[in-house]
């Protein structure tokens, strides 16, 4: 079921990163990035044609202000599109994500190099 | 975390956590600390986030990336492995530095500092399991398969590698030594498997194609030729 969610996606963004047997990703994160989206529509908080606009106008954005747009950069305007849906939806405001990326840092800095990183409350400084 | 999430919520907060733990490596720098990219921390922060107000069901999250598990990171496993094959003098460094020898490559922009080969030969297979998964050379070998990060998994792999080997199908000679190697923090495995015979004259991108990931890891081998890929 979930290629059968992501062939939907590919063919509704026609952007994606692929090969012949499907999207393809540089790093972990990205696929992340992909697979957050990919809920998030099938939950409903925005359909695709919503989400093709919004990353068109970042990548627009993104362009203006001087990337190169060398197709490697592709998944961090997908970040920021998911980013400014989600506040715009009232799903997550930009002050939350804010907040807990601090956290993740916290939690990053505090954990023993090569051990798992785990969020805990009093990363919430 | 703020009072208002129940304890379960919680709980897939921390287990995202531990799927992120196989990309938590810093590859760049020694630190006695982890370091997260200012993308990496923005990512697990909207993660967590969603995932705590139920948006996002971290199992539905995973399914969607194992399904793409081989299709992360450029793979240069099977290219280090190929250019060994054909390379003596490469095969050599490699077996001698692991990390500075694909350093040289120049395509590999990101490679662990003790990357160590281990070279499979008629009398040696090797086979590596990991107990701290933020040490998975994911820009080798693309994202960990399941199983890898599953304790049967890695309590049977030194206990019984033969049983484990034989689940995937792997059968080796009754006299072949079978070695188990551990990752930890500070060094990670990378098998170089033994060539397929019938490749005499093979160019490295056709050997390329023969090298899976599994054959890396040790719990297979490599595709022979003319099978489909």
């Amino acid at each position: 079921m979930s290629t059968t969610l992501a062939a939907a996606a590919t063919a509704a963004i026609p952007s994606i990163p692929r090969d012949d047997d499907g999207p393809v990703f540089r790093a972990p994160w990205e696929a992340h990035a992909f697979a957050m989206a990919l809920t998030l529509h099938e939950r409903g908080v925005f359909t695709w044609p919503e989400w093709a606009a919004a990353l068109a106008d970042e990548i627009k954005r993104a362009q203006a202000a001087g990337d190169p747009d060398t197709g490697e950069t592709y998944y961090l305007h997908w970040l920021a599109t998911l980013e400014g849906l989600v506040a715009r939806k009232g799903v997550v405001s930009a002050e939350t994500l804010h907040r807990y990326r601090d956290a993740w840092d916290h939690a990053a800095d505090r954990t023993p190099h090569g051990k798992p990183i785990e969020l805990r409350p009093e990363d919430f400084g | 975390m703020g009072p208002d999430h129940d304890a379960r919520n919680t709980r897939q907060a921390w287990a995202i956590a531990h799927i992120f733990a196989a990309m938590s490596h810093d590859h760049d720098h020694h630190h006695d600390h982890s370091e997260l990219s200012e993308t990496e921390l923005r990512v697990r922060a909207l993660e967590t986030i969603l995932t705590e107000k139920g948006y996002v069901e971290p199992a539905a999250l995973d399914a969607i990336i194992q399904a793409y598990e081989t299709r992360i990171g450029p793979h240069n496993g099977a290219r280090v492995v190929a250019k060994a094959w054909t390379d003596p003098a490469f095969k050599t460094a490699l077996l001698e530095d692991g990390s500075k020898a694909i350093g040289t490559l120049g395509y590999v922009s990101r490679v662990g500092d003790h990357l160590v080969v281990v070279e499979n030969t008629p009398e040696r297979h090797n086979m590596v399991v990991c107990t701290l998964c933020s040490c998975y050379p994911w820009e080798m070998l693309g994202l960990p398969p399941v199983w890898y990060k599953a304790a049967p998994y890695r309590s049977r792999a030194v206990k019984d590698p033969r049983g484990v080997l034989a689940d995937f199908d792997v059968t080796l000679p009754k006299d072949m030594e079978i070695r188990v190697w551990d990752s930890t923090a500070e060094t990670r495995f990378l098998v170089l498997p033994m060539r397929p015979a019938g490749t005499e004259g093979w160019s490295e991108e056709q050997l390329a194609e023969l090298v899976t990931r599994d054959s890396m890891i040790g719990t297979g081998f490599p595709r022979k030729p003319g099978a489909p890929s």
